[in-house]
C-alpha cells in the first residue's frame, strides 16, 4: 500500500512527454543583440523602412532602462548578450503542407498536432509557427472570401502594411516595459489577425507555437484587430523540446476590439519546465493586453499556463469604450522548481463597463504561484463593475501560493467583489474517492479538475480537452 | 467470505486493536458494538484501508484472499463499502461526475461495459427515489454544504448504486434525528440480500430497532469480549457497556 503524499508527489512529478529536439537545418543570428542584429532580422524579413526605424527606436530605448524586480519570481541574471535573436527553419515559402519539410510535419504529429488531420477534422485554421517563421497556414482561402486576414505577422508587414502601421504599438507601445520593449525590437514572427466589419470568423484560429532551436530566444508579436460588429476566437497553445539552457520568451500580443466586437484569446502554455531540481526550463515574460475601443466591445482572455520555468504574464484590458467587457480566466500550475508571477490588469475607463477575473492557481512540488492583480477604476467609469474571484490549491507541504491584489478605485458608483480561497487536497478526500473505488490518480485529477471548471468551461471544446490532457484531467460535465 | 484473525492494529505508538477475530458469512448482517474509544471505527477504517493505522499482527481475508495487501481501490472494486462516519467534502467536484467516476471504476473492475452518461442519469435517477435523496444533490459538489442528514443519506444512496457485497457502516446512525435515522435504515434494509453481508458499526442500540443485526458482537478495549444473537443488543442497552464487563469479570474470576 503506498502511501498518499508520495502518490500525489508521484503524480505531480510526472516527466515532461514533449521533450525531444527536431533536427532541422536552422538560419541562425550569432549570440548577442546591437543594431546591426536588429537591421539583419529586419532584413531578412524585407521590412519596409518605417518598421526597422520603430525597431531601432525600441532597441534604444531598451538600452535606457532596467530589468524589472518587483515580480515575486527569482531566477539568475539573463546574459541577454547570450542569445541569438534570430533563428528559422532554412526552406521557406510553401504553399502546401507537402512542402513542410517531413521532419518537421513529423515533430508537430509527436505534439498530438497533426496539421492535416486537424484540417480535415477539427475546422481550425493552423498557422504553426516553428521557432520564428510561419511555415504552414491553412484554410487561408477560406477565411480570404470573409476578407478575414490570417497571416504571418512578417507578411502582414509587407502584404498589409497600413493596418500593421495603424495597430502595432498602440495596445503595448514600444516603451511599455522591459520585456515588450526587447520584444519591439527584435521580435521575428507571430500571427496577424483582421476580422473585416460585420464578420464572423467561422472558425477558431489557432497557432502553435514551438521553440526549437538551442540558445535561441523566441519574440513574437502577435497582433489581432476585431473592426465594429465582428467576433474571433483565437487559439494559442506551445510545447517545446526538453532542453538543460533556459530560454528566454518574450512575446506581445496586441489585441484591439472596436464597436459591438468580440475577441476570445485562449492561451494553453505547456514549454518546457525544467526538470525536479529546477534545471533548464523557459523563461516566459509575456505582454498581453487588449483594447475595448468601442461601445459594447468584448474582450475575453482565457489562459492555462502549465509550463516554463518562470512565467511572468498579465493578459490586461483597457475598459474605454462604454459598456465594454473585459474577462480573464486563467489556471495557473506549478509544481517540481516552477515559478508563476501571474494576473490580470483591468483598467475601468469607459461607462458600465464590467470586468471578471477568475484565477485559479495550483501549487505542487515546490512550485511557487502569485496572482498579481489589478483593479483600477478611473473617475470616468460611471457604473463600472469588477468581480474577482481568486482561488490557490495546494498539493504537499512544500510549495507556496500567493495573492497581492491591487484595487484602486476613483469614482464612488463603482461596485467591486473579491472574492479568495486557498485549499489542500487532503489525504482524507483521496481516501474518501479511493473507498468508492477512484484511484488515487484519477482522485487528483478529478478535484484537480473540479478546481478549474470554471476556466476550462471558458476555453473551445478542442482546447479543453489539451488542457484537460496537460492536467491529467478526465473530462467533466458529463452529465447534465 | 470475511475471515478477521487475531488482527492487532497500531496508531503512530498506541494499540488500538488487541486481537480481533470475526467472521462474516454472505447474508448476514452483524452489528459491533463498543464504547467511545474502543477501536470500532478503526476495525471499519483497517477494513476499508485507511493507510494511518498500521496492521501489526493477525490477517483478514476476503473471499480467501489477503484483504491487508489490496489497495482501498482494489477493494471498493472487489465489492467493499465503508459508509463514513464523518463523510468528507470534495468541493468542485460535482456528486453526479463523483459517482460516474466510482461505479465506472468498478464496473471496468468487474468486468461490465462502463455507463455512458445517458445509462448513467437513468440508474441514478431510479436509485435516488428510493431513499427520498433530493435529485438537486447530484449538481451539487460532493458533500459541500450538506448537513449532516445530508451527508449520511447520500452515503447509503452511494452505497445502493454501487452494491457492494460488504457494507461496513462506521456509526451511520450518529447525528441522524429519528425521521433520518429510519430513512437510513430502510436503505440498509432494502440492500440485505443473500448475496450481500453488512457490518453495522454503532454505538447505541436504537438502529438496530430497525436493522435487526443476526449477529451482535461488543468490542471493548480492542477486543470482541462478547458475542451473541440481537438480543444481546437490548441487554446491551439496559446493562450498559460496563454492565457487560463486570459481567464478565465475574465470569473469569468464577
Amino acid at each position: 500500500m503506498s502511501d498518499p503524499t508520495t502518490t500525489i508527489e508521484s503524480f505531480v512529478s510526472q516527466d515532461y512527454k514533449w521533450g525531444f529536439v527536431t533536427e532541422i537545418e536552422q538560419d541562425i543570428a550569432p549570440p548577442g543583440l546591437n543594431e546591426d542584429i536588429i537591421r539583419m532580422i529586419s532584413a531578412k524579413k524585407n521590412e519596409p523602412e518605417w518598421l526597422l526605424e520603430w525597431r531601432l527606436k525600441a532597441y534604444r530605448y531598451w538600452l535606457t532602462i532596467k530589468e524589472p524586480t518587483w515580480h515575486n519570481v527569482h531566477y539568475p541574471p539573463i546574459n541577454y548578450q547570450g542569445v541569438s535573436y534570430y533563428a528559422a527553419p532554412k526552406k521557406k515559402e510553401l504553399q502546401s503542407l507537402d512542402e513542410v519539410d517531413p521532419e518537421l510535419l513529423r515533430t508537430y504529429e509527436k505534439l498530438g498536432i497533426p496539421l492535416e488531420e486537424q484540417k480535415m477534422l477539427t475546422g481550425v485554421a493552423v498557422d504553426a509557427v516553428f521557432d520564428s517563421v510561419s511555415v504552414a497556414t491553412t484554410f487561408k482561402g477560406k477565411l480570404a472570401e470573409l476578407g478575414i486576414i490570417f497571416c504571418s505577422f512578417s507578411e502582414a508587414a509587407q502584404e498589409h502594411p497600413e493596418l500593421v502601421r495603424k495597430y502595432l504599438g498602440s495596445v503595448v507601445p514600444y516603451t511599455d516595459n522591459f520585456f515588450a520593449t526587447l520584444n519591439s525590437a527584435v521580435f521575428t514572427d507571430g500571427s496577424f489577425c483582421y476580422i473585416p466589419k460585420g464578420v464572423r470568423c467561422p472558425m477558431e484560429l489557432s497557432t502553435y507555437f514551438r521553440i526549437n532551436a538551442e540558445s535561441t530566444g523566441q519574440f513574437e508579436r502577435t497582433l489581432i484587430i476585431a473592426e465594429p460588429g465582428s467576433y474571433v476566437s483565437y487559439l494559442e497553445g506551445c510545447t517545446a523540446p526538453m532542453r538543460d539552457e533556459n530560454q528566454l520568451h518574450a512575446a506581445v500580443v496586441e489585441l484591439i476590439a472596436h464597436d459591438d466586437a468580440t475577441i476570445k484569446y485562449s492561451t494553453i502554455q505547456n514549454w518546457y519546465p525544467g526538470d525536479k531540481n529546477g534545471k533548464g526550463g523557459i523563461y516566459n515574460f509575456v505582454t498581453k493586453r487588449g483594447k475595448c475601443l468601442g461601445r459594447n466591445s468584448h474582450i475575453s482572455w482565457t489562459q492555462v499556463e502549465t509550463g516554463s520555468a518562470i512565467t511572468w504574464k498579465y493578459p490586461s484590458c483597457m475598459l474605454i469604450g462604454d459598456n465594454s467587457v473585459g474577462e480573464f480566466y486563467s489556471v495557473a500550475l506549478t509544481n517540481h522548481r516552477q515559478q508563476a508571477d501571474t494576473g490580470t490588469k483591468m483598467t475601468h475607463i469607459g461607462k458600465n463597463t464590467r470586468s471578471t477575473i477568475i484565477s485559479k492557481g495550483i501549487s505542487a512540488g515546490h512550485g511557487q504561484n502569485t496572482y498579481r492583480g489589478g483593479v483600477k477604476i478611473l473617475k470616468s467609469a460611471t457604473g463600472a463593475r469588477n468581480y474577482t474571484q481568486c482561488d490557490s490549491l495546494l498539493i504537499g507541504d512544500k510549495c507556496g501560493a500567493h495573492t497581492f491584489p491591487y484595487i484602486e478605485v476613483k469614482n464612488p458608483t463603482a461596485k467591486m467583489e473579491h472574492e479568495a480561497s486557498t485549499s489542500k487536497i487532503g489525504d482524507d478526500q483521496i481516501f474518501y474517492c479511493n473507498q468508492r473505488g477512484i484511484s488515487k490518480e484519477d482522485a487528483v485529477n478529478l478535484i484537480v479538475n473540479g478546481f478549474c471548471k470554471e476556466v476550462f468551461r471558458e476555453l473551445p471544446m478542442e482546447f479543453a480537452v489539451e488542457a484537460q490532457k496537460l492536467l491529467g484531467v478526465s473530462l467533466e460535465g458529463s452529465v447534465g | 467470505m470475511l475471515e478477521i484473525k487475531n488482527l492487532h492494529v497500531r496508531a503512530g505508538n498506541h494499540e488500538i486493536l488487541k486481537g480481533v477475530d470475526l467472521k462474516v458469512d454472505v447474508g448476514e448482517v452483524h452489528s459491533i458494538m463498543g464504547p467511545n474509544g474502543s477501536g470500532k471505527s478503526t476495525l471499519a477504517q483497517v477494513l476499508a484501508g485507511r493507510e494511518t493505522y498500521e496492521v501489526t499482527e493477525g490477517e483478514v481475508l476476503y473471499d480467501g484472499k489477503n484483504l491487508l495487501e489490496m489497495a482501498p481501490e482494489e477493494r471498493a472494486c472487489e465489492g467493499i463499502f465503508m459508509a463514513f462516519q464523518y463523510p468528507v467534502e470534495i468541493p468542485g467536484v460535482g456528486s453526479a461526475q463523483f459517482l460516474k467516476a466510482a461505479l465506472n471504476a468498478i464496473r471496468k473492475a468487474r468486468d461490465l461495459e462502463e455507463l455512458d452518461a445517458m445509462e448513467f442519469l437513468a440508474l441514478v435517477k431510479e436509485k435516488i427515489k428510493l431513499l427520498g435523496v433530493d435529485e438537486k444533490l447530484l449538481h451539487r459538489s460532493v458533500n459541500e454544504g450538506f448537513s449532516g442528514g445530508e451527508k449520511k443519506r447520500n452515503e447509503i444512496f452511494q452505497m445502493a448504486l454501487l452494491e457492494p457485497r460488504l457494507c461496513v457502516m462506521d456509526e451511520t446512525d450518529s447525528g441522524l434525528d429519528i425521521d433520518a435515522l429510519k430513512i437510513v435504515a430502510k436503505g440498509v434494509n432494502d440492500m440485505r440480500s443473500p448475496e450481500r453481508a453488512i457490518i453495522v458499526v454503532t454505538h447505541y442500540q436504537r438502529l438496530l430497532n430497525y436493522v435487526i443485526p443476526d449477529y451482535v458482537h461488543v468490542l471493548v478495549d480492542g477486543r470482541i469480549v462478547k458475542s451473541g444473537g440481537k438480543d444481546l443488543a437490548l441487554e446491551l442497552e439496559e446493562k450498559g457497556y460496563a454492565g457487560i464487563e463486570e459481567e464478565l469479570r465475574a465470569g473469569a474470576k468464577a
